[in-house]
């Protein structure tokens, strides 16, 4: 059975996550950075919080392609939400209001997507067909998300194995949610339709750290190409958690790949504790089979309860169920999460699809700390005639949530004794996990009618993969053996300069150092000044040209881009005037007589001291290995 | 299953490659390419699609096209045949509940993917509404009949005659209320004939149709059904109406006179306007809310007027600057009957067309001028030009707008020939076709951008 007990997050090691069998897969989202959108030629990009209209919609589920209805979908449905869009005319149109059918697909998105498919070294798909992934809880006006496979079967070098990338698509961005209260929840459409594209990895990562580098590779990898978004919401991953004898179960949008390793260990934990749940139910004989549940009401009996919550759903003419689950008694408060319980489980199920969205929505008997008096309890459990084993769920709304509230807590506590229902999970900030939806199948595809599929050509291929930094995945390496110190080696491998710096190491035999230092530490250094450099490769190159010319010292080339960026090019006009031997000499004694009567505690720093002074002094005038010679000489000998 | 079946929609090199392979549609298979393998179930292709490439739905319910060139081998392990079905229920009857009959002519109302075509085909049963719009059985005792199944632009003078003759059947067996699924291209052409081909009914008629079709999850579809079977059953207008949503939110639906509407957007939900007048009704979940009071009411008879009369040979011609005579000569050489134009401002054509109006008047064709701006009155005293096109034989219709003008002078002309009684047909208001007065806020097109129409749209829904 399930014997092993979930340790603190920091005291969890590789072979602990091995023992419960711990597997990860990413699905990471990316904006692809164009100027339109992916189906309308809305502008992309624009974020605001201002509204100009709004629309009001209602989702009902339909059939697949193979027609069958999708798990989500029903429950979506069951939710019966007033789903409220708010319009912004600037950045919106009759597209993503679904007034109007889809236009053809932006083909600079396209190119970008196939482009990073064949960097993941994928099969790239020759027809492009687009598909419909229902979304029922509204977060896209038509009810469905446009979508469709371009690659398949690519893979990510790590840790010297390979990460299987299973498919990556194209698809539309959503909408932002503005708010869900009650039977309404409220979305902004700036975001929607915007174009991105989802990787999906295997479940080949191993421990939670793994899931948050392997992450940290793809966005990394995303980024070389430039063609990316950065920035909140840019990018989010997804991430598919299953330990053996679970469920894959899906943890949606995670903003921050930082927040990764301790959200999968909460839901690896949340499922062995299920498991564990389950084993104890079979210990007391509570099956599928032989799980007993029943719901009353109770609204009388707690007319005069001083309990607020009740009290006030009273007062609004609500009414009250009580759920009984025979033979659950002390299993609401089962440890399920880092300080959080099966009740949680109910609680939410009730909170997402019966939409009693106000806190506490439900109270059991398996804690019942300061709520209902223990007198209330007591002819509550009479009039439902419960035992001491069993556990009572009060559940209150409107007479038609609270029926839907008291169907879902029988459902939910049902499932505990099958096993780790598939859902989708939302992230919480506290590192743990509550449910969104139960998890969408393969039920949720139609194919999209209003697009035609569209060829892929072996020409377009050929022109994309001529524009790509193909040599990605080896750059780490390759810089290392060139002797490119190891903080720049990251950057270096995703910046725009990757090509340039092959240039220079090649074509105008720079040290990989200096070139390195040049291209990433030297831009970094004058945006820290204050300074944002929009530096072309044209500039640099002019740089370096003067530099190996001997215009330039080696170090007057940080000034020399510092005054390019300020001129906005660079030009010999740039340059000051050389030093000559006798301005150096006269300044390296200026130096000295400047030392005179200042005490240096160490004195075999003092060369270093005066060498501070005249390298300050001739900025970019003279390079150090001179200025050294000439120290050594006069003050020394 | 003929080969054609087998291999349905596939040609050239991917029928080939298919049949090489021994892999007909719906195979369980394992695709094997140059580069990789893909695992999935075969799909029908759209005949309209090229001959290149092989369908296949993955496991992930995606489907990709894999080129057949590079299919190195195709490993069956099995057979998955879609079943688009919706869940068929029998629709519950309650004695207490009114009855009503629903009449499908098309349209994506109730509709289901064509694989043949990748386009969406209309399906209609009775079991498949309540099955997806279960909500109609807490309103009436639904009958379903599909009259035909025809995306509306193929809606011509037999299904006319036949919805017709289909309504006043209906209506003399005892139902409370008809509505009628089309498609929304022709609805007010349909609504319009019926209008007139359908008279003195005792009970609401309602055409209804969707924007979105109903295989999408945010399809106007469920609500207009609901919305136009709530009118048929409960409603005391007995008259022709279009029954379509108002705002493009999920909000409420009008009710147009079969007469006076128009599809006025390509793609919007709330297409459908009131040309020059205002709706009948608004009509939501829970209500039916009139706007006016002159609408013919429900009566408890069964004495409906059944006048299903069409001549064919009409057409019309929407005017423009520098149109030649020709046009007209054409429909005159070819034994049009009658002609209806859609004039510039208040109903005119130029000179050089003259010739043209003389040699139908001298050919007994009957030519009626309506006017392009769709608002507003023929009014051809007021220039020496309609003066002129009057003399030559052209008769003023007044505000009736060009369609109607249209399925009015078909409807007439099919009763008789002789143009006296033809004339005194279309001048003779039937159905609201001709108002005597536009209101002020008949004419009501809402200019985006201006202040005062800005704020209006932040405080109410669109």
């Amino acid at each position: 059975m399930h014997d092993f007990l979930f340790k603190p997050f920091h005291d969890m090691t590789e072979s602990d996550y091995a023992a419960v069998g711990f597997t990860s897969g990413l699905e990471i989202h990316q904006q692809l950075l164009t100027s339109k959108k992916l189906f309308c030629r809305c502008p992309a990009g624009r974020y605001s919080d201002r509204y100009d209209a709004e629309i009001l919609r209602h989702m009902r589920p339909t059939l697949s392609e193979l027609g069958e209805y999708d798990g989500t979908a029903l429950m979506e449905f069951k939710t019966k939400k007033n789903i409220i869009y708010r319009i912004n005319r600037d950045t919106v149109c009759t597209y993503e209001m679904d007034d109007t059918p889809p236009f053809e697909i932006n083909e600079e998105a396209l190119d970008i997507a196939l482009g990073i498919g064949i960097m993941y070294g994928c099969d790239l798909v020759d027809e492009l067909h687009i598909a419909r992934k229902q979304y029922l809880d509204g977060s896209i006006p038509t009810g469905f998300q446009r979508t469709a496979i371009f690659s398949l079967d690519g893979k990510i070098p790590f840790k010297g194995r390979d990460v299987r990338v299973v498919q990556m698509s194209i698809e539309e961005d959503s909408c932002r949610e503005v708010s869900d209260i009650g039977h309404q929840r409220v979305y902004l459409t700036d975001r929607l339709g915007m174009p991105l594209i989802e990787t999906v990895t295997g479940p080949d990562m191993k421990t939670p750290y793994e899931v948050a580098e392997v992450a940290e590779l793809c966005r990394w990898m995303a980024r070389s190409t430039g063609k990316v978004r950065t920035g909140i919401g840019a990018a989010r991953q997804d991430v598919n958690v299953s330990v053996t004898g679970g469920t894959r179960v899906e943890i949606k949008g995670v903003p921050r790949i930082p927040h990764i390793p301790l959200l999968t260990y909460n839901e690896a934990m949340r499922q062995w504790n299920l498991l564990r749940l389950r084993d104890e139910l079979h210990r007391r004989d509570i099956t599928a089979d032989s799980f007993q549940a029943s719901t009353e009401s109770v609204t009388k009996l707690l007319r005069k309860t001083r309990y607020l919550p009740l009290e006030n759903a009273l007062a609004s003419g609500m009414i009250v169920n009580c759920v009984v689950l025979r033979g659950f008694r002390d299993l609401l408060r089962w440890q399920t999460q880092t300080d959080t319980y099966f009740s949680k489980e109910i609680s939410d199920r009730v909170r997402v699809i019966a939409c009693l969205t106000t806190l506490p929505n439900i109270l059991h008997s398996d804690s019942p700390s300061e709520s209902v008096s223990t007198a209330e309890w007591q002819s509550i459990k009479k009039a439902v005639s419960a035992t001491d084993d069993d556990t009572l769920v009060l559940v209150w709304g409107s007479e038609q949530d609270a029926v839907m509230g008291a169907k879902e807590i029988i459902i939910r506590a049902k499932e505990a004794t099958i096993g780790i229902p598939s859902e989708t999970r939302q992230a919480l900030r506290d590192g743990t996990n509550g449910f969104e939806r139960i998890l969408p199948g393969a039920d949720r595809m139609y194919p999209d009618t209003d697009l035609p599929p569209k060829r892929i050509t072996d020409e377009r291929r050929d022109r994309i993969r001529a524009t790509l930094p193909l040599d990605y995945w080896n750059r780490g390496d390759r810089y290392r053996k060139l002797g490119v110190p190891e903080d720049l080696i990251q950057s270096l491998s995703v910046s725009r300069f990757a090509a340039l710096f092959e240039t220079l190491i090649a074509g105008l035999q720079i040290m990989p150092k200096l070139a390195a230092t040049l291209l990433i530490q030297y831009p970094k250094r004058l945006k820290r000044e204050g300074l944002d450099p929009l530096i072309s490769d044209e500039m640099m190159m002019n740089i370096v040209r003067g530099y190996k010319e001997g215009k330039i010292p080696k170090d007057g080339l940080y000034f020399l881009l510092k005054k390019a960026v300020r001129n906005g090019s660079y030009g010999d006009h740039l340059l000051p005037p050389p030093c000559s031997t006798t301005e150096l000499q006269q300044t390296i004694q200026k130096a000295v007589a400047g030392l005179d009567g200042v005490t240096i505690h160490h004195h075999d720093k003092r060369r270093e001291i005066v060498m501070g002074i005249v390298m300050n002094a001739l900025r970019g005038r003279v390079d150090a290995t001179t200025v050294r010679e000439h120290i050594d000489r006069e003050v020394l000998v | 299953m003929s080969s054609n079946d087998l291999y349905k929609g596939y040609r050239g090199e991917a029928l080939d490659t298919l049949k090489n392979f021994d892999a007909p549609i719906w195979s369980d298979v394992e695709i094997t390419t140059e580069t990789g393998t893909f695992k999935g179930i075969i799909l029908p292709r759209s005949e309209t699609a090229d001959p290149h490439h092989v369908v296949l739905k993955l496991r992930v319910g995606y489907n990709i096209g894999i080129a057949a060139k590079r299919i190195r081998s195709i490993t069956i392990s099995g057979r998955k045949e879609a079943h688009y079905k919706i869940p068929e229920k029998e629709f519950p009857y309650d004695p207490k509940k009114p009855n009503v009959k629903l009449l499908g002519t098309g349209g994506t109302i109730a509709s289901r993917l064509d694989y043949r075509t990748g386009a969406v085909i209309p399906a209609f049963s009775p079991g498949e509404l309540y099955g997806s719009v279960p909500e109609l059985a807490d309103i009436c005792n639904l009958e379903t009949e599909k009259l035909y199944g025809v995306f509306s632009e193929n809606m011509g003078p037999e299904q006319w005659k036949g919805t017709a003759e289909a309504i006043a059947r209906e209506i003399k067996k005892g139902a409370h209320g008809i509505v009628i699924g089309h498609g929304t291209d022709t609805m007010h052409h349909t609504a319009a004939i019926l209008s007139f081909m359908v008279q003195n009914s005792p009970v609401p008629i309602v055409m209804v149709g969707s924007q979105r079709s109903s295989d999408r999850p945010s399809s106007d579809a469920a609500l207009n059904l609901m919305h136009s079977v709530k009118t048929a059953a409960e409603s005391d207008i007995a008259e022709v109406m279009v029954c379509m949503f108002g705002p493009t939110s999920d909000e409420y639906g009008l009710l147009h006179r079969g007469t006076r509407v128009r599809k006025m957007h390509s793609s919007y939900r709330s297409t459908f306007r009131t040309i020059g007048d205002i709706p009948i009704a608004m009509v939501g979940r829970e209500f039916i809310k009139p706007l006016r009071q002159d609408y013919k009411r429900r009566r408890s008879d069964t004495d409906v007027i059944l006048n299903a009369a069409f001549e064919e040979m009409v057409a019309i011609v929407y005017y423009y600057p520098n149109m030649r005579p020709d046009i007209l000569d054409s429909l005159i050489d070819n034994n049009y009957k009658g002609i209806i134009i859609a004039g510039t401002g208040l109903g005119h054509v130029n000179k050089p067309l003259y010739p043209a109006l003389k040699r139908a008047q001298e050919k007994n064709i009957a030519v009626y001028m309506t006017v392009q701006t769709l608002w507003g009155y023929v009014q051809m005293y007021v220039y020496d030009t309609g003066r002129d096109m009057m003399d030559l034989g052209v008769v003023p219709t007044a505000n009736m707008l060009p369609e109607v003008a249209y399925m009015k002078l078909g409807w007439a002309l099919g009763q008789t020939s002789d143009l006296e009684k033809v004339k005194e047909i279309m001048l003779t208001p039937i159905a609201g076709e001709i108002t005597e007065r536009e209101p002020s806020n008949g004419y009501l097109i809402f200019q985006g951008g201006v202040p005062e129409v800005e704020e209006f749209i932040s405080k109410y829904r669109k």
